[in-house]
């Protein structure tokens, strides 16, 4: 294998392990935020055990997201370092200030969390969960800017043989970085609404601290159903700004090769990619794509084939991985809010519960699948029309990086399989009994 | 505005060597000092709450590296490609030890971690000196960025020597720290061990200041400016501040004594590093300079305004964060749930 599909595969590799961590963190942070929050208000020693459970599961998976993050900025240089050399400019400085802003305060509350039970008051505790949340989120946000300019460069001269920083205002507030960063933490949020409700089904299937797990599967699928459906407006959304900056990837999406004027929308597709047509194509809505994709039902669809061959990302892959993350996205929607209007009696509906249970990896699946979208579907460009990929890495030896790939996968299955047999251990054993949670 | 990135720079590496540092130390040392598993613990736990936060200095250092000099993060960090996933994988190592092994009781999983967390802490030490020894010293680069060389160029006399110095400087600062946060018996064990270790400490400390003579050119920097001997002279100082606080079992005032050695030892490196950032060996037209590796203007401005914003905020509250957890390891922190 060549260099840069060495670099791409070790790349891929470190962020569809980092982004198994991340979503929880973003979204449990503030579950757990809010049950020590109504602890403080409430003084019921019942939403403390919450928060302390579901914090340590929180904890577990935390340590890994945090690792992981570390290997990703430092592969920009160490496998990148022709991408770094050029748009370090822009992109270096919005990596810079998510350290200085969000994840100094990340890591410096968790520690005071973790530790300040007993060392803290209520209160000040509370406080430092909610930073914690806080700053994590912030640190999404200008990771996301940081991608969104990569799919969609603005603000930006080329200037001394280097992409250079013209209008900071414009790079940090585009349009696409703000829906982006909405659809990445909303999905964020089902994900961690989808784990907590599928632990409690797990518990509450068994009888086992029913009111307590009740409790906690109210609070997460009224987050849920909130976030499964604003995902549907917000995915919407975002899927019309990637229309506009990138025509190219949306055609993709849909596997439509032709440009078409009222595009109809294909229940079933099989694309095939070789012979640049659709072998399958069946139950087409008339205009409905033209109409999603562009507001307009007889606005024009840009297909693939206006682009030269060269330029063109892989379609088949971004197509299917589009596809099933819109269908597990319409999937989160129907059962949270089923789920929502039983919440009250959920314990009477033993399949529902177990559906919930086995969901639990649905949400992970979405949220890589959705990743492969935005990166896959931006190909041959590691900027969008700026830079290709294959002009960014590192000249590196090949052995250089086939052995530090194969060890990054050899870690990375052994911490995998840790982390997720510590989290099933915690999740499985419940909660602290009363007695020892009170004193 | 480049000369000031380049203090910056400076400076946040070596707030991430005085705090982390302990916690490398102190990492290393733990195999040798700590016997049973209640010893074990007051170690983690008296780097528990702190950790963390510490190593984002690292994780700040690169970044803004990347931001500030986005040419010199591209070739050192590339150049230094196996040493720094090396240290990649260690942090890892480090971090999961730290976070899982509490988790479980066996001792067999416990002893796996106890490992992991001593080449987690070993190795980040030995690697940033050798590392840091070899930027002084220069490495082999062309005029395009590209490295002719591998890992045992950089693994010279020279390099390893600052490697053991970094090594030393961190298992004295975190023998310290134990002497600070451990009870009784076990914070004895951690005061008489840097006191102990001090003196190989020094004898490396002087060899390395020894050998830069003959092998870098960072003297240069020190003959031209003589005001800035004022940084190698307050770090001998405070090396031997050290020791008199050891010898007197004053360990706080003995850590901020470490701290000030490490500091200083770093900031006498980078002061005689200026203005370049990555010196060449092959030739020092190929050295990459704060000139001509730098950000825009406009960049550095604006780093310039949030760095100055927000690294205060972050000094306050991470301060306030020692200050909560200043107390020893007590048993009873031990026996609380959220324990390491």
């Amino acid at each position: 294998m060549d260099i840069i599909t060495l670099s791409r595969l070790q790349f891929a590799v470190a962020t569809y392990f980092h982004f198994l961590f991340v979503p929880l963190t973003l979204g449990l942070s503030i579950l757990v935020a809010i049950m020590e929050t109504r602890f403080v208000r409430t003084r019921d020693e019942e939403y403390r055990r919450m928060a302390k459970f579901w914090g340590k599961l929180f904890v577990i998976n935390f340590a890994l997201g945090v690792v992981t993050g570390i290997t990703l900025e430092f592969q920009f240089g160490t496998n990148w370092s022709r991408y770094s050399k050029y748009v370090g400019d822009i992109f270096g400085s919005l990596l810079a200030i998510e350290a200085t802003v969000a994840f100094f305060l990340e890591s410096t509350f968790i520690g005071v969390w973790i530790f300040g039970w007993k060392r803290l008051t209520p209160r000040a505790h509370a406080v430092c969960i909610w930073l914690v949340a806080a700053a994590s989120n912030i640190s999404a946000y200008w990771i996301l800017v940081a991608n969104s300019w990569m799919q969609h460069p603005v603000g930006y001269v080329i200037r001394n043989a280097r992409a250079e920083l013209a209008d900071f205002w414009a790079v940090v507030t585009q349009s696409y970085a703000v829906f982006m960063f909405l659809h990445t933490i909303f999905g964020a949020y089902i994900l961690s609404g989808f784990f907590v409700m599928g632990v409690s089904a797990y518990h509450i299937l068994r009888g086992r601290n029913v009111a307590f797990f009740k409790k906690s599967f109210a609070m997460a699928v009224t987050f849920a159903a909130i976030f499964s459906l604003a995902e549907l407006v917000i995915g919407d959304l975002h899927g019309k700004e990637m229309m506009k900056a990138q025509p190219l990837k949306a055609a993709a999406t849909e596997a439509v090769w032709e440009t078409t004027t009222g595009a109809p929308m294909y229940l079933f597709t099989i694309p095939d990619e070789a012979n640049e047509r659709n072998s399958v194509e069946f139950l087409g809505i008339p205009k409905l794509l033209s109409w999603v994709a562009l507001g307009d039902s007889n606005g024009v669809f840009r297909g693939i084939k206006e682009w030269p061959k060269d330029e063109r990302p892989p379609v088949a892959l971004t197509f299917w991985s589009f596809r099933i993350m819109v269908g597990l996205g319409l999937f989160f929607a129907v059962v949270s809010v089923i789920a929502w209007f039983k919440r009250n009696r959920i314990e009477e509906n033993p399949g529902l519960l177990r559906l919930l249970m086995y969901s639990i990896p649905l949400p992970y699946i979405a949220a890589e699948l959705g990743w492969t979208v935005t990166e896959m579907g931006r190909q041959p460009w590691i900027v969008y029309g700026i830079m290709k990929t294959t002009d960014a890495a590192s000249r590196l030896a090949g052995s250089q990086v086939g052995i530090s790939l194969a060890a990054f996968i050899l870690l990375y299955t052994v911490l995998g399989i840790v982390c997720f047999s510590l989290v099933y251990k915690y999740a499985r054993t419940g909660p602290e009994p009363i007695s020892a949670a009170a004193e | 505005m480049e000369t000031i990135w380049f203090v910056l720079w400076g400076v946040l590496w070596a707030v991430y060597f005085m705090l982390d540092g302990f916690d490398l130390g102190l990492g290393t040392i733990a195999p040798f000092i700590a016997r049973n598993d209640t010893d074990r613990r007051v170690v983690y736990n008296s780097m528990g709450p702190f950790w963390d936060g510490n190593e984002v200095w690292l994780i700040t250092a690169g970044g803004v590296t990347f931001a500030a000099f986005p040419t010199t993060y591209a070739v050192m960090f590339s150049a230094l490609y196996t040493p720094l996933l090396l240290l990649l994988f260690a942090l890892i190592l480090r971090a999961v030890a730290l976070e899982f092994r509490s988790k479980d009781e066996r001792p067999g999983w416990r002893t796996v971690w106890d490992l992991c967390h001593f080449i987690g802490s070993f190795v980040p030490a030995l690697l940033l000196g050798v590392a840091f020894a070899n930027i002084f010293r220069g490495i082999p680069i062309d005029g395009e960025g590209m490295f002719h060389g591998n890992l045992l160029t950089l693994l010279n006399p020279y390099g390893l020597l600052g490697g053991v110095l970094f090594v030393l400087l961190f298992v004295v600062h975190g023998a310290l720290w134990l002497a600070i946060k451990a009870e009784g018996p076990l914070s004895e064990k951690g005061g008489a061990l840097a006191g102990g270790l001090w003196w190989a400490l020094l004898i490396v400390a002087v060899a390395f200041l020894v050998a830069t003579w003959f092998a870098t050119p960072l003297y240069n920097n020190y003959l031209t400016y003589p005001a800035l001997l004022l940084i190698p002279l307050v770090t001998v100082g405070a090396l031997l501040v050290t020791r008199l606080f050891i010898g007197q079992g004053a360990w706080w005032k003995a850590w901020f004594a470490s701290s000030l050695t490490i500091v200083g030892a770093t900031l006498f490196g980078v002061a005689g590093l200026y203005p370049d950032l990555l010196p060449s060996s092959l030739d020092p037209a190929f050295s990459l300079t704060i000139f001509n590796s730098s950000s825009s203007p406009l960049t550095l401005k604006i780093m310039l305004g949030v760095a100055l914003t927000f690294v205060p905020i972050v000094i306050a509250y991470q301060i306030w964060a020692y200050f909560v957890f200043r107390h020893k390891v007590t048993p009873e922190d031990l026996a609380s749930d959220e324990a390491y």
